[in-house]
């Protein structure tokens, strides 16, 4: 089992004709992901790599039965290109695209809450249930099948605690980027509930990072709701207050709300432990499993 | 990016909001002009972007051309909290009886823009908001929608505002909203609004920020952005031409890493491990070797930076491509600044590992293994 992606999971690319578009789902395709179609407007009747292109998400929802989206659209245009998927009922869209304007996405956010779509970024890496499909840029190799969560703000930190995970033998039921923006559609609380509901996840692997309140929010729905063990990770302890840290999302504020110390005091409260290294966090999944 | 004060008037007044007669000036000579022209007495505003200019002896009221020659002497040039004083604005003081608060601001927590309001103006709004948040009035809006009119009326009466200059305080909030949402802004405020013995309401400072991932579309934006120069310093400004996130910190171990979150882990290390990272510096994703040379370049351009730790794990970014940036960097000196220590993993890591030049860097297998002994060289470089 795992969450929101499967091997049955019927993708189509938007942007598919781009320079990332094209190569991510190259990539996709020979993890073995089931991309049944691109969208691109004014390249209907194309092909890439064998894979029909449409005008619009909805042809190719229609002819191709695609019931989840990927977003590889420059960031002028990537609102547009969600509120077109968002339009159709997918099941899932995972917006790839970093520098999306807030604003764009405070309106995307709106429409998102009328709708029961899962939306996984933007700004993000996308996700992967090992041995099924990966939807975005994760480099597939570093994964493996099994029965820890991993939910992450960070692309590269995931792969980084990934690998050690990997590495002991431990493998993962999906692996969720949800992204580095200050406005984003899954949230922790979102695919924490999701692991909790899946039966294969026996431990869920969590790394926030400084801003917002969304880890906050995480460690109580952890202490309410979940029976599944959780392991924890915040980057950004050294992080000076006013400074963005490369995430448009990642700023501890002038009046010090955001910090590493507020998230890993809420986490610990929750009764997660919370790794200062990449490598103990591994080791503490070893001991929750 | 963040606007002067004098931008985010010029602003505000193009939008009709009300604004102080004002002017700006860049020597003494031209202060008594602008004052002349404006009319005493005038408020003398330092022109940088820092909180409490006030307390910090940034801004001074003055009555005569003497005190102003005076005053303009001191503050042009001065030294505001790091920041060099180069430029002040001559403002036409405001006779007030009442300060207020006006703002609005993205609540990322719930996506959506918040209208803020209080009678606590003129002193700083995050601690009325931690010692009395009941003082300061929030309205949320629904960005698909903008503002209604009603909601600005409600934020202004929640917050106590007296009542006959409620509609004008009202109007003014409206128009802030308009602004923040036509510049896309992330945050805009007026801190304070004055109410004046005459009971008029007057923009007497101006905030205004904006979305940097928007800025595509604003030319007119871009354009005080490069008039403004806004970089903090040169290393930043150096940053921003190579198009690096970066940030400068105060200790000597140099960090470079692929990745936000990544990066601030290696900074996190470093100080777990008992060193002082110098910098964050996200050379992004799918990086070039051009662009690790460049990185290089960067980091080794800060004085204070005594070992650097280079930590890329590969997704969209290769091994070979930063090892030969790596390579690339380095061979052009004669003698190596500083150590440097590598550590590759992910796509084409083996590849990267056989490429890179052995004899200018030090390589460890794993982050915790190369931040060791990045911060163990620092300290070494440093007793030096």
């Amino acid at each position: 089992m795992s969450i929101l992606v499967d091997d049955d999971t019927r993708v189509v690319v938007q942007g598919i004709t781009g320079g990332e578009g094209k190569f991510h789902t190259q990539q996709m395709v020979d993890y073995g992901t089931n991309v049944v179609a691109g969208a691109v407007p004014g390249k209907g009747g194309q092909e890439v790599d064998g894979i029909p292109v449409y005008d619009t998400v909805s042809t190719a929802v229609d002819e191709e039965d695609a019931d989840a989206s990927v977003v590889f659209v420059p960031p002028a245009f990537a609102s547009d290109a969600m509120f077109e998927a968002l339009d159709t009922d997918l099941d899932l869209v995972v917006a790839i695209t970093e520098g999306v304007p807030q604003q764009d996405m405070a309106r995307v956010y709106k429409r998102l809450s009328e709708t029961d779509t899962h939306l996984v970024g933007p700004n993000c890496p996308g996700l992967i249930t090992p041995g099924e499909a990966k939807l975005g840029i994760l480099p597939g190799n570093i994964f493996s099948s099994g029965n820890v969560g991993l939910v992450s703000r960070s692309g590269t930190l995931t792969y980084q605690v990934v690998d050690s995970l990997t590495q002991r033998g431990i493998g993962q039921t999906t692996a969720v980027g949800i992204g580095g923006d200050p406005i984003i559609g899954t949230d922790f609380v979102d695919a924490l509930g999701l692991f909790e509901d899946d039966p294969d996840t026996d431990a869920v692997v969590m790394c926030g990072e400084i801003g917002g309140e969304d880890e906050e929010e995480a460690a109580a729905f952890i202490g309410e709701h979940m029976d599944t063990p959780v392991a924890g990770f915040i980057a950004g302890r050294t992080a000076p207050p006013g400074k963005r840290m490369g995430h448009a999302g990642a700023i501890v504020s002038g009046s010090g709300t955001g910090t590493a110390e507020s998230k890993i005091s809420a986490l610990q409260d929750a009764g997660v432990p919370v790794g200062d290294t990449p490598e103990e966090v591994a080791d503490n999944v070893e001991d929750l499993l | 990016m963040k606007l002067h004060e004098y931008q985010a008037k010029q602003v505000f007044a193009d939008a009709g909001l009300p604004v102080p007669d004002s002017e700006l000036a860049a020597s003494v000579d031209e202060v008594v002009e602008a004052a002349d022209r404006v009319g005493y007495p005038v408020a003398i505003k330092a022109q940088v972007q820092v909180g409490g200019r006030g307390k910090a002896g940034g801004i001074e009221l003055v009555d005569s051309e003497e005190e102003a020659r005076e005053a303009a002497d001191r503050i042009l040039g001065m030294d505001l909290k790091g920041l060099h004083v180069d430029r002040v604005l001559v403002e036409a003081a405001v006779d007030f009886v009442n300060e207020l608060y006006v703002g609005v601001t993205m609540d990322r927590n719930e996506g959506k823009p918040v209208a803020m309001v209080s009678t606590k103006g003129g002193v700083d709004i995050e601690s009325v908001a931690e010692e009395t948040p009941e003082a300061i009035s929030r309205v949320h809006v629904d960005p698909s929608f903008g503002m209604h009119p009603f909601q600005a009326r409600k934020a202004v009466y929640d917050a106590g505002v007296e009542r006959d200059v409620a509609m004008d305080v009202a109007s003014v909030l409206t128009t802030l909203y308009q602004l923040w949402d036509d510049k896309d802004s992330t945050d805009i405020e007026v801190n304070p609004v004055m109410i004046t013995s005459d009971r008029e309401v007057v923009c007497a400072d101006a905030v205004m920020n904006i979305d940097d991932d928007a800025l595509f579309r604003h030319a007119d934006l871009r354009e005080m952005e490069e008039e403004g120069d806004t970089a903090q310093d040169d290393l930043e400004a150096k940053a921003d031409e190579y198009g690096f996130d970066y940030v400068r910190l105060s200790g000597n171990t140099g960090i470079i890493g692929n990745g936000a979150g990544l990066v601030m882990t290696t900074l996190d290390l470093v100080d777990y491990y008992g060193g002082e990272p110098a910098n964050f510096l996200d050379i992004g994703g799918g990086a070039k070797a051009s662009r690790v040379a460049n990185a290089l370049d960067m980091v080794f351009s800060d004085e204070n930076v005594d070992s650097v730790v280079f930590n890329i794990f590969g997704g969209i970014t290769r091994g070979d491509e930063v090892a030969k940036g790596i390579n690339e960097a380095l061979e052009s000196f004669d003698e190596i600044p500083k150590p440097v220590v590598v550590r590759l993993a992910g796509t084409n890591a083996e590849e990267g590992m056989e490429i890179l030049n052995t004899d200018l860097v030090t390589v460890e297998k794993t982050l915790e293994d190369a931040v060791q002994r990045a911060v163990e060289y620092a300290d070494t470089e440093a007793d030096k």
